[in-house]
């Protein structure tokens, strides 16, 4: 907010990767995290927050690798807080794909209950054919797939089974009608590579958070993929969101592609209806829609 | 008056970064409504001899002596280096730069005791690097590290005229180090804010809680990160501590505040 109290950004803000804690997660800390999260928002002027619940956030199974147990117990705190949240809150289903049934029965659930995207970790190389059957399903269903990314994987990392770009991208190519959000442009490894190897494929759309701001960075997203292949994020540091934000606007788009990146992509990628206050998208010829 | 105390000025080795020369500098410092920059010159970080650039330092910067003041780098094992030190003293720099990571010097490096004590003496606060990218996207040639704090601690308690300014810290290494150190040994440390997360983990709101906002100055590290991240952090503060001042740069070494009086007085 300015110093009136508005926020410092006016106009729809959609933060297509947000992350929220509960009582499970291990961290005293949870609900102060989760206030935070909704003051800053406040403040930046954010309309939704499209968050998801990690499991236990390695408490009782790791963040990336969380038990079936854990994984329905963080989607529960997920369900609850959109029941008490409606106004800003939407959510991505978390499953782990080592479980198809279990992930595909969460799926299901959590969609009955309003769920309107599906969140995958790190649990499985992002070619791997254990996805098939969630990348399918959420085709059918119109709910896009944020995956995790590291941005170029050169070797293994521990505490994940890390996919980069390339990888990705062979998933989006054998389900061409499924939506795919590579997370985190910001969150670590070389951008450069992710962006030649997800050009080719429009099903694909980055997102700009993480805690990584490099200079440049935003400037070759727009060049190699354009303003509607890119959603606005801020994952775990909503700081670098809101300077993303403002560095956005100095670095020549058009308002068009402006209003694209901070929420059109993200209401065109969604179910239908899943932003009721973001105004309504005039839908020309040219503007790409949900497969 | 607000100075980013974390400006650097030529290409970096490891990857493109557009435009990093002091006239966009200059830009981006009025567009951002910052007064002045103390301003390094990148490349030296990796040369072996950073005296020749140096050298590119204060030239570049000439043209822009009320907002640009320089920090070259100063290599303690090199000879004759205080000499260089002596240089940038008479150039009015508030501040000189060592990379002890880069240059494999340990966090007990007897050379780099002796730079914090005469920088000091010279009323020139040593300014030192955590990192310059996040470890996840490092060239595979890039393998120096990052500072560690020991090297900080070390340093802070080499004498009473130590001034460091620690760059690229985050939350833990900033603790780390404040708490390892007497009250005295403290109060010659600042911190700049360029890589202190915001919310929802409020690291900074924690930090300035804890160890005070009179500990941390505003730094950018541009061109290698957008200078829009430590305000928005800034701006998005919770209430019981937004509005907290930072120290200002002439608060950190004498010789800043003498070069920032001789500039205001010549206006």
């Amino acid at each position: 907010m300015t110093d009136d109290g508005a926020p410092l950004q006016s106009g729809p803000l959609i933060d297509a990767h947000a992350h929220f804690y509960h009582a499970g997660a291990g961290r005293a800390d949870w609900s102060d995290v989760n206030a935070a999260r909704f003051r800053a928002g406040e403040r930046i002027g954010v309309t939704y927050h499209v968050a998801s619940v990690l499991g236990s956030y390695g408490f009782s199974s790791p963040t990336y690798f969380p038990s079936p147990v854990d994984v329905t117990r963080g989607n529960d705190a997920m369900l609850a807080l959109c029941a008490q949240e409606p106004e800003r809150v939407r959510m991505f289903t978390t499953v782990n794909p080592n479980d198809t049934e279990h992930a595909l029965r969460e799926i299901e659930r959590c969609g009955a209950r309003g769920a309107i995207g599906i969140k995958l970790l790190a649990s499985r190389r992002a070619d791997d054919p254990l996805l098939d059957p969630i990348a399918a399903i959420a085709a059918e269903k119109g709910m896009p797939v944020l995956h995790h990314i590291w941005q170029h994987r050169r070797r293994e990392w521990p505490s994940q089974e890390i996919s980069d770009g390339a990888d990705l991208a062979r998933l989006a190519a054998r389900h061409p009608r499924a939506t795919f959000i590579l997370a985190h442009i910001g969150g670590g490894g070389d951008y450069m590579h992710t962006f030649p190897a997800v050009v080719d494929c429009p099903n694909i759309l980055p997102d700009l958070s993480g805690s990584g701001v490099d200079r440049g960075m935003l400037d070759a997203a727009v060049d190699a993929l354009g303003a509607r292949r890119l959603l606005w994020g801020c994952d775990l540091t909503m700081c670098t969101g809101l300077a993303k934000l403002r560095a956005l606007e100095v670095i020549g788009l058009t308002d068009d592609d402006l209003e694209d990146i901070r929420w059109r992509n993200a209401a065109r990628i969604f179910p239908d209806g899943s932003f009721p206050r973001c105004s309504p998208i005039r839908l020309d010829a040219s503007t790409p829609r949900r497969p | 008056m607000t100075t980013d105390v974390n400006a650097l000025i030529g290409p970096y080795p490891f990857r493109y970064v557009p435009h990093p020369d002091p006239d966009v500098l200059i830009r981006v410092l009025d567009r951002e409504q910052i007064d002045r920059a103390w301003v390094g010159h990148l490349p030296s970080a990796f040369y072996r001899d950073p005296t020749q650039g140096n050298a590119e330092l204060y030239r570049a910067l000439e043209r822009f002596p009320d907002r640009l003041q320089p920090v070259p780098t100063i290599r303690p094992d090199w000879p004759r280096w205080r000499d260089e030190l002596r240089r940038a003293a008479s150039a009015n720099s508030p501040a000189v730069r060592a990379y002890p990571p880069q240059w494999g010097m340990g966090p007990h490096d007897a050379g780099m005791r002796e730079l914090a004590i005469a920088a000091g003496e010279h009323r020139m606060a040593l300014l030192l690097t955590v990192r310059f990218e996040d470890l996840r996207q490092r060239h595979p040639m890039d393998s120096a590290g990052d500072l560690s704090a020991a090297s900080i601690r070390s340093l802070a308690r080499a004498g009473e005229r130590v001034r460091l300014v620690v760059t690229a810290a985050g939350r833990e290494m900033i603790e780390e180090v404040h708490w390892g150190l007497t009250a005295e040994e403290q109060r010659r440390v600042y911190w700049d804010i360029s890589w202190v997360w915001g919310p929802p983990e409020d690291h900074l709101a924690k930090l300035f809680r804890m160890i005070g906002s009179e500990r941390f100055v505003f730094g950018t590290q541009w061109p290698l990160r957008l200078t829009q991240t430590p305000r928005a952090n800034l701006d998005l503060l919770p209430d019981d501590v937004r509005g907290s001042r930072l120290a200002g740069a002439e608060a950190v070494c004498d010789a800043g505040a003498s070069a920032v009086r001789k500039t205001v007085t010549s206006r």
